[in-house]
């Protein structure tokens, strides 16, 4: 079969070859013809074998022939990283131990790699967090290691990676299932700024998100429906009644029984919650202070808290509740 | 008949079927199989195959380049692409990986803007791409993303803001920036071509009002998957605008209801008729799901893996579901959630049972080789399985293809690798080497468990229809994967994780490679020089290698090897090598 013309400029007869075999890769260090002819483009898109920011490793075993193209990895495919590989391969490298074995005999198994690195690499923890793909930035990653795990600390699970074969969205979704974790920490690499600008200015909506420690997922509501603190205090019970009357049920019992519904509001003034809210300057108040008009101007999202948590404000806030309202 | 030179040819052209009467023959053909073999047969078939193919299957994006595609069908109005290799699901492959959907697009656009239907597996899509498309192509009817990644809700946005002729958006397993739920806003006022809508995997809330109204006016309405955060409340009103729904995937279910809101709610359900397909039910409750048992007497499809249900509960349910004949459960069930399957669903064919908790080890064992067994014992027409659990016995999978010879799909992972049989000890061989003498329709195979080269003798003597196959922790010598590759003369896709398969391995499969998808193979004992040689004997192959930090220069830490018209591709990122014999 003839070669497609798309290749002509691999076949350049002025390259040289390895065995006739070609790495079609670039390499920083080449000395090729056609490198030089476009070394001029090449300084800002220069690939190399090494990982983006790394330096290439130094080449000296004769593979001096390979071939160097400058081709720019196209601007989308480096964006976003949804699944936060790129942080195994600059932290944990993708390496990975076996966990014990359950009733094995063979506790010395290992893969032919052989490369006993503890894995606390993100793809092989259950992010156990609400649901959104995992995030590449540290910062989140360590939260969630903190988060993840009912029980187990992330050091004690090695895990290997990508196995059980879970998809992602399914790990997510059931990780958040039962187990109580702290959902605030699961916001998107590029947050997103709330209130006003997740509805269009034109409307009459304020919508801002409602987080509850505990909850697998957010809520998110219309402060401009509600005419005070009254009224949004009503509003979150009903929403949320139903994750902390799950806490106090078991593992797949509805634990409706003998519960009342007014349960949330007695956590909420029983100093086991505490509502907060971020402000414009991105500081975390307490709700309750402010004039409503004031406070739903300056409000950006919610967060119901537990009072543990609110060190310093938990007494402040059983005082202010009793009293606001 | 007396066939001078001069005389043949006025006789072929007196028996030629004209190209419009061989075309629309050849439209009747539909399957992708049939089309390509008719297009072998001569050059006039193939002309006309070309030129009245209507859809596009491209197995592996890369074994094929975009203008090729556009320049043999020129009017093609269906393409379905696949991109990354099936690893990528379990972040095996780097993000930057490649397969974006983008050059595809810019082809399409200028050779086949009629373009109606775009469903990818696998690939990269950006937003940038989903503005181009939307704006592109005008008669754009159906989107179909599954597990791609590189988007946002704002490309939906501008999907269901720009497509008029919207019919099928099914955004499903996505890596997608979910942002908010305003795309949905974005359909226009009067739109109401909408017949499949499924964004049961987002997140943020869409509005409910925006979507009512939006069900309520798309009457041919037949496939609506909602997400978690959609309301009870919502989907009442929902169901009850839209009783003509044959597929319904329901938000969360743990809403309190009063009992006048569940008579109502299973009221509306008893109104729609036509469901065969139920899903989504996160966090459902008992009492809610009774809400569900008036629209399931027809039900042939139920999914209920994003809820961990109870054996009881199950138990409950199943029988209200007689003609059940696909069932996904997460494994909360338990054995005697199995059992109850085993005694309510005669007609079943595909079975299901996802981990609740894959990573906690400490879970008691929720489902044993007991529970497959009591589902082979009640459903004799079993042929699809995949079953995660943590232990399993040779004699039990015996039993198990004993009691269904007609598997076809065979999926089971031990999930804690290099486990065997827990109560002999032995290597789960035999249990392998079972389905294999049994299943004589075996077209995929995945293995797991404590296994020698014994299994892969099997796998190559007996798999004679095997198509995929799935390794992980396996094998114990090069062995293993020569008797695969000699054997398994039908195998299309292979893929290998952690095994002792070395070069020799590897170029075992030289002779088979051009007749495959793809192999991938990582954590094996593969090196760089190993691929360099099969890339120089095998020139219509890609052989890619991607390198992690660290290693050794000389290992090929993950190879991807699959045939390609199209020569070596210019898009891989830098950690990927490209390995090419020119």
């Amino acid at each position: 079969m003839s070669v497609p013309l798309e290749h002509d400029y691999i076949g350049d007869s002025s390259m040289e070859k390895t065995g006739d075999v070609s790495i079609i890769t670039p390499q920083q260090k080449s000395t090729t013809k056609l490198v030089s002819s476009l070394s001029m483009n090449l300084k800002a898109t220069e690939l190399r074998l090494g990982l983006p920011g790394s330096e290439s490793p130094e080449r000296g075993d004769g593979s001096s022939a390979e071939l160097c193209i400058g081709l720019p990895s196209s601007k989308s495919s480096v964006s976003r990283p949804k699944r936060g590989f790129s942080v195994a391969i600059h932290g944990g490298s993708g390496n990975w131990v076996f966990s014990p074995g359950a009733g094995g005999p063979d506790n010395n198994f290992s893969s032919p790699r052989n490369n006993p690195v503890a894995a606390n690499s993100e793809q092989g923890q259950a992010p156990k967090d609400s649901g959104l793909p995992p995030q590449s930035s540290p910062a989140t990653e360590k939260k969630k290691a903190q988060a993840a795990g009912s029980g187990a600390g992330p050091a004690s699970k090695a895990q290997v990676v990508g196995w059980p074969p879970i998809r992602s969205f399914r790990k997510n979704t059931m990780a958040s299932h039962p187990t109580p974790k702290n959902s605030d920490v699961v916001e998107g690499g590029d947050h997103n700024p709330n209130s006003g600008g997740s509805a269009s200015s034109t409307s009459v909506c304020l919508y801002v998100k409602v987080s509850m420690d505990g909850a697998p997922y957010l809520r998110k509501v219309d402060l401009k429906t509600y005419g005070g603190y009254k009224d949004l205090s009503l509003a979150l019970e009903n929403m949320f009644s139903c994750f902390t009357i799950g806490q106090c049920g078991s593992h797949g019992v509805s634990g409706r029984d003998g519960v009342s519904e007014s349960r949330l509001v007695d956590i909420l003034h029983g100093s086991e919650y505490v509502l907060t809210y971020e402000d414009k300057d991105g500081d975390w108040m307490l709700v309750g202070d402010v004039p409503w008009k004031m406070f739903i101007d300056s409000c950006r999202r919610l967060r119901i808290m537990k009072s543990s948590e609110a060190i310093g404000l938990a007494p402040r806030a059983f005082e202010k509740c009793k009293s606001s309202n | 008949m007396d066939l001078t030179p001069k005389q043949s040819i006025p006789a072929a052209e007196s028996t030629r079927f004209p190209d419009e009467v061989l075309e629309r023959v050849l439209t009747l053909l539909k399957s992708p199989k049939d089309r390509n073999a008719v297009s072998l047969v001569c050059k006039d078939w193939y002309t006309a195959d070309s030129w009245s193919r209507r859809h596009v299957f491209i197995g592996n994006c890369y074994s094929v380049s975009p203008e090729i595609v556009a320049r043999r069908f020129p009017r093609i109005r269906s393409v379905t692409l696949k991109g990354k290799p099936r690893f990528s699901d379990f972040n095996l492959v780097p993000d930057n990986w490649g397969a974006d959907v983008q050059s595809w697009l810019l082809v399409f656009a200028s050779g086949s803007p009629f373009l109606e239907e775009l469903r990818l597996k696998r690939m990269r899509v950006t937003d940038e791409s989903l503005e181009f498309l939307a704006l592109n192509f005008p008669n754009f009817r159906a989107l179909s993303l599954l597990s791609c990644d590189g988007f946002s809700t704002s490309g939906l946005a501008t999907v269901a803001t720009h497509c008029k002729n919207l019919i099928e958006l099914d955004i499903q397993e996505n890596g997608i920036e979910d942002l908010s739920g305003e795309w949905l806003s974005c359909f226009p006022d009067n739109f109401s071509t909408l017949e499949v809508l499924n964004f049961s995997n987002l997140i943020t809330d869409v509005n409910p009002g925006v979507l009512e109204r939006l069900v309520s006016r798309c009457r041919s309405l037949k496939v609506l998957k909602l997400n978690r955060s959609s309301s009870l409340d919502c989907l009442h009103r929902l169901l009850t605008s839209a009783p003509q729904l044959t597929e319904l995937g329901a938000g969360s279910f743990s809403q309190e209801l009063t009992p006048q809101q569940h008579a109502e709610l299973k009221h509306a359900f008893g109104f729609c008729k036509n469901l065969t397909v139920l899903s989504g039910f996160w966090d459902a409750t008992a009492l809610n799901l009774s809400a569900v048992y008036p629209a399931c007497s027809g039900l042939s499809f139920l999914n209920l893996s994003y809820t961990a249900l109870q054996s009881q509960e199950l138990a409950s349910l199943l029988p209200h579901c007689p003609c059940l004949r696909r069932l996904w459960v997460l494994d909360s069930v338990g054995d005697r959630g199995l059992e109850a399957v085993g005694a309510n669903c005669p007609s079943l064919e595909e079975i299901r049972v996802f981990p609740t908790d894959p990573f906690d080890e400490d879970m008691l064992h929720t489902v044993t080789e007991s529970g497959i067994v009591a589902v082979s014992q009640g459903c004799p027409k079993l042929h699809y399985i995949l079953y995660f659990c943590r232990q399993m016995t040779n004699a039990a999978v015996a039993t198990v293809v004993r009691n269904c010879p007609d598997f076809t799909h065979f999926r089971l992972c031990i999930m804690n690798p290099g486990q065997p049989d827990h109560t002999t000890n032995q290597p789960m061989d035999e249990a392998f080497g079972a389905v294999v003498k049994t299943c004589k329709k075996l077209k995929r195979l995945s293995i797991s468990g404590l296994l020698t080269d014994l299994t892969f003798k099997y796998i190559g003597e007996y798999a004679k229809n095997l198509e995929a196959l799935s390794v992980a922790f396996a094998g114990s010598s090069d062995l293993g994967m020569q008797y695969v590759m000699e054997g398994c003369s039908k195998l299309k896709k292979l893929e290998i994780r952690d095994c002792p398969f070395g070069n020799a391995a590897l170029l075992s499969g030289l002779e088979r490679y051009e007749s495959m998808r793809s192999l991938w193979m990582s954590a094996c004992n593969v090196t760089v020089d190993g691929c360099k040689a099969l890339a120089r004997q095998m020139p219509r192959l890609n052989v890619e290698v991607m390198k992690e930090e660290g290693s050794d220069d000389c290992k090929a830490d993950k190879v991807y090897v699959y045939r390609t018209v199209a020569g070596p591709r210019r898009d891989a990122p830098p950690s990927v090598l490209t390995f090419s014999s020119l």
